[in-house]
């Protein structure tokens, strides 16, 4: 079976008989290894026969095995590896990049009217509002991460700044939302001369900018310290900031609650308005049979809103002399300076704008959550977002964007793997391979793409044509 | 005899930058042993000396990249310091004492970014230091970061697009086609830094300090690398920014067609220590730069620094 497949594949390729005994031969020879691997490890099976511990065979599996090893060699060597192949012309861009390129006019805005969209199309593609819950969850998911991506983008990106405890300012945002909500006094002094229910309608809108104020003090208090840092020291540094804060909210338990975390925290209002069943709700203020779906859909648009504005800001602030700080940073500290650039307040600038936007995403994450404990603020975030950012392609702001509905859809995606069963049997559960596939995947990306989906930057300004800068120059930063 | 055959420079009479004293120990190692010259305003001067004679580290100094160990760096704006308001900024420990129409820095006290942003020298560096990911122009435009981000309100007014932000980025593009025009860089100002050809890379460093307005221009070996042509196009390049602007350049060159050429005034330093200073005509015949230069035999030592203690002897 295997010569016949070496056969119709060496006719395919073409590529003469001269080669054939060459790649039958390195063929031959790495079935041989497998069969050696294969042979112990898979033909033998530990089986339980009347209580005692047997042997089993399975020659069948290992024949199968080396079989797809030995025609999987020979058709690379007739194929990809084959001497005679033409060698790959390395002249512009390749095929995807060249697609990114033709398709990325349209791409931004469908991508914008996809986004918008959305809501309506999971509701109609699952046949009903409260059907969508999971998919609009999922879009709320990834909006979290786009705009956590977006801020970090400012940081790592576009200042060179590599910093391993962003999920701090998501923290800090989180509790400035969750503490001032459920605080006592704040309620009982707003209570007293605009109602009772006013702070717990409002106080969304009035910490969501408090919230991105803490956080982006907190990125200045944390930039001071590492101002002289670069590069590993710099990273080594901003990771222990993220394991420092969330271990002060574990451990400062009259503060925070602890462990436990903080519970019933006030949910999101339609300005004011809940979304309750009841007289005065959103449901009945506007004439709609109350749906909880409601509220989702309107986070929803919130995440959506907030993203948005993190990527204006961002594309405004590029084109500012402070953006173009940044990114003059990241090229060469010495010459930002010897220009009379003052790289603390640039580093400080970056860190703290950063900052901010990890705020706003922490506050809006306190209130769809309506609980929030140190648990959630653990260093896979900060690796997640990292990784969304690094696969984006650092700077690029469609790029990160991409990269973060790769990433939380695609994990998500990797959940429903129940087709695996199939093939596998019923025993095998596909939700274990799901961070393995994920990582080969992730793995891939960086072979082929090193440096992120979107590898070229945009120029802040031009005098007669833009033209995007290679990637292969722009210089990653060293902190 | 002084009196009569000595002509007064004008680095004596009208200096931009006064090195006085100047000392830079590195543990061990003194790489500046007592330096003291005057940078004429408006003269082109040279700093020359072979290999390892310290002139960068003079120049990391008087930029603020290194704090000097000793000594004092006075920068006169719009005129020489008088002994009064150099006595009173020296005692009173601050950076600078800025009159109306004058001004005075002392760059040893200074951080770099203020050497550049406030007392106004700019340098380039020995190894291109380009923002090489960023178009020539962004480059240009880095330069005039401090001008634009107090135009642009700190971001606030920018981030709205105010009309004041909008006239200031404007002004700073016309500076920054200006400077390509001059450098022959205008065709490229939209390709990345980086993609330039070497030659192209130090002029658009030039253009580059000059968009950030400097009253003095610290060229750190501005020909190296370059052909005769380009070395040549240099010089122009230099004659036209002193007479245009007004600049003064002090510049540490090894190629002796450029040093010679251009400059009004020649200092040599030999391990650390300024061995000659004056005209490029006076320093090219001194006989200590010739023996710093060429060197001497062995046994010829002894002679050859007699000689030069004659020379010093009755130049002094």
């Amino acid at each position: 079976m295997a010569v016949d497949t070496a056969h119709s594949a060496g006719a395919v390729a073409g590529s003469g008989s001269s080669i054939l005994p060459g790649a039958l031969k390195d063929a031959f020879l790495t079935g041989l290894i497998a069969l050696g691997l294969l042979g112990p490890l898979v033909g033998f099976e530990t089986v339980v026969i009347d209580g005692a511990l047997g042997l089993a065979y399975r020659p069948l599996v290992v024949a199968i095995m080396v079989g797809i090893i030995f025609a999987g060699r020979l058709i690379l060597n007739l194929t990809v590896w084959s001497p005679n192949r033409p060698p790959k012309a390395q002249a512009g861009p390749g095929p995807i990049a060249r697609g990114v390129v033709a398709i990325s006019p349209a791409f931004k805005p469908a991508l914008f009217a996809f986004a918008i969209g959305f809501p309506l199309l999971a509701a109609a593609m699952t046949g009903g509002l409260s059907e969508s819950r999971y998919l609009i969850d999922l879009g709320i998911l990834i909006l979290t991460y786009v705009m956590l991506g977006w801020g970090l983008n400012i940081v790592v990106g576009l200042a060179g700044l590599l910093d391993l405890g962003y999920v701090a300012f998501y923290a800090v945002g989180a509790y400035t939302y969750a503490l001032l909500a459920t605080s006592e006094p704040v309620n009982a002094f707003f209570a007293s001369f605009l109602g009772e229910t006013f702070w717990a309608n409002w106080a969304f809108w009035f910490c969501l900018p408090a919230a991105g104020m803490f956080a982006g003090l907190w990125g200045m208090i944390l930039g001071f310290p590492v101002l002289r840092l670069r590069g590993d020291y710099l990273a080594i540094v901003t990771l222990a900031f993220g394991e420092i804060i969330r271990l002060v909210l574990i451990n400062w338990v009259d503060f925070t609650g602890g462990g436990a975390g903080i519970a019933s925290i006030p949910r999101a209002t339609f300005f004011g308005i809940p979304f309750t069943a009841g007289e005065d709700g959103f449901a009945a203020l506007f004439g709609l049979e109350f749906n909880p779906m409601h509220r989702i859909v309107f986070l929803y648009f919130v995440i959506l809103a907030l993203a948005l504005i993190t990527a204006f800001t961002t594309v405004r602030l590029r084109r500012l002399p402070v953006g173009r700080a940044w990114e003059a940073l990241r090229e060469d500290e010495i010459a930002c300076r010897s220009l009379g650039l003052n790289t603390t307040n640039v580093k400080l600038s970056a860190f703290a704008t950063g900052a901010m936007f990890g705020g706003f995403a922490g506050c809006f994450f306190a209130v769809r959550a309506g609980f929030v404990s140190p648990e959630s603020f653990t260093f896979d975030i900060s690796a997640m977002i990292l990784a969304i950012v690094v696969l984006g392609g650092m700077g690029s702001q469609i790029g990160v964007a991409v990269a973060a509905a790769v990433m939380m859809g695609g994990m998500e995606m990797l959940r429903n793997l129940g087709f695996l069963k199939q093939v596998f049997g019923d025993s095998f559960d596909p939700s274990l391979y799901r961070m393995l596939l994920f990582g080969f995947a992730m793995v891939a990306i960086m072979i082929w793409k090193p440096r992120g989906l979107v590898s070229s930057r945009d120029p802040t300004i031009y005098l007669k044509e833009k033209k995007a800068v290679s990637g292969s120059l722009v210089k990653e930063g060293h902190g | 005899m002084a009196e009569i055959a000595a002509p007064v420079h004008n680095w004596d009479k009208d200096p931009i930058l006064e090195v006085q004293h100047l000392f830079m120990r590195f543990g061990g190692l003194i790489a500046v042993n007592d330096l003291s010259f005057k940078v004429g305003r408006g003269d082109i001067t040279a700093l020359i000396g072979p290999n390892g004679a310290g002139k960068t580290t003079v120049f990391n100094c008087i930029t603020g990249f290194y704090k000097p160990s000793e000594g004092r760096l006075v920068l006169g704006h719009g005129r020489a310091p008088t002994e009064e308001e150099l006595a009173t900024v020296t005692l009173n420990g601050e950076r600078a004492l800025v009159g109306s129409n004058s001004g005075v820095y002392l760059l040893e006290r200074m951080p770099d970014y203020k050497v550049s942003g406030e007392a106004k020298v700019a340098r380039t560096f020995q190894n291109i230091r380009l923002f090489t990911g960023m178009t020539v122009l962004e480059n240009l435009m880095v330069a005039q970061h401090n001008v634009l981000m107090s135009a642009s309100g700190y971001s606030l007014k920018g981030l709205f697009g105010l009309p004041s932000w909008n006239s200031a980025q404007k002004q700073a593009t016309e500076r920054a086609k200006y400077w390509l025009d001059k450098v022959g860089l205008t065709e490229r100002a939209d390709d990345p830094a980086g993609d330039l050809p070497y030659g192209a890379q130090r002029r658009l460093e030039i253009a580059r300090a000059m968009c950030s307005g400097p009253i003095l221009l610290c060229l750190d070996e501005p020909a190296a690398g370059l052909n005769p042509r380009e070395s040549l196009e240099l010089n122009e390049l230099l004659r036209a920014v002193r007479a245009e602007h007004g600049t003064s350049i002090l510049l540490i060159e090894h190629d002796m067609s450029v040093v010679m050429e251009i400059s009004d005034h020649v200092v040599v330093l030999d391990y650390g220590t300024k061995i000659s200073d004056g005209t490029p005509e006076a320093v090219k015949h001194d006989p200590r730069v010739i023996a710093a230069y060429l060197g001497v035999d062995e046994d010829a030592v002894e002679d050859v620094e007699a000689v030069l203690d004659e020379a010093t002897g009755t130049q002094s």
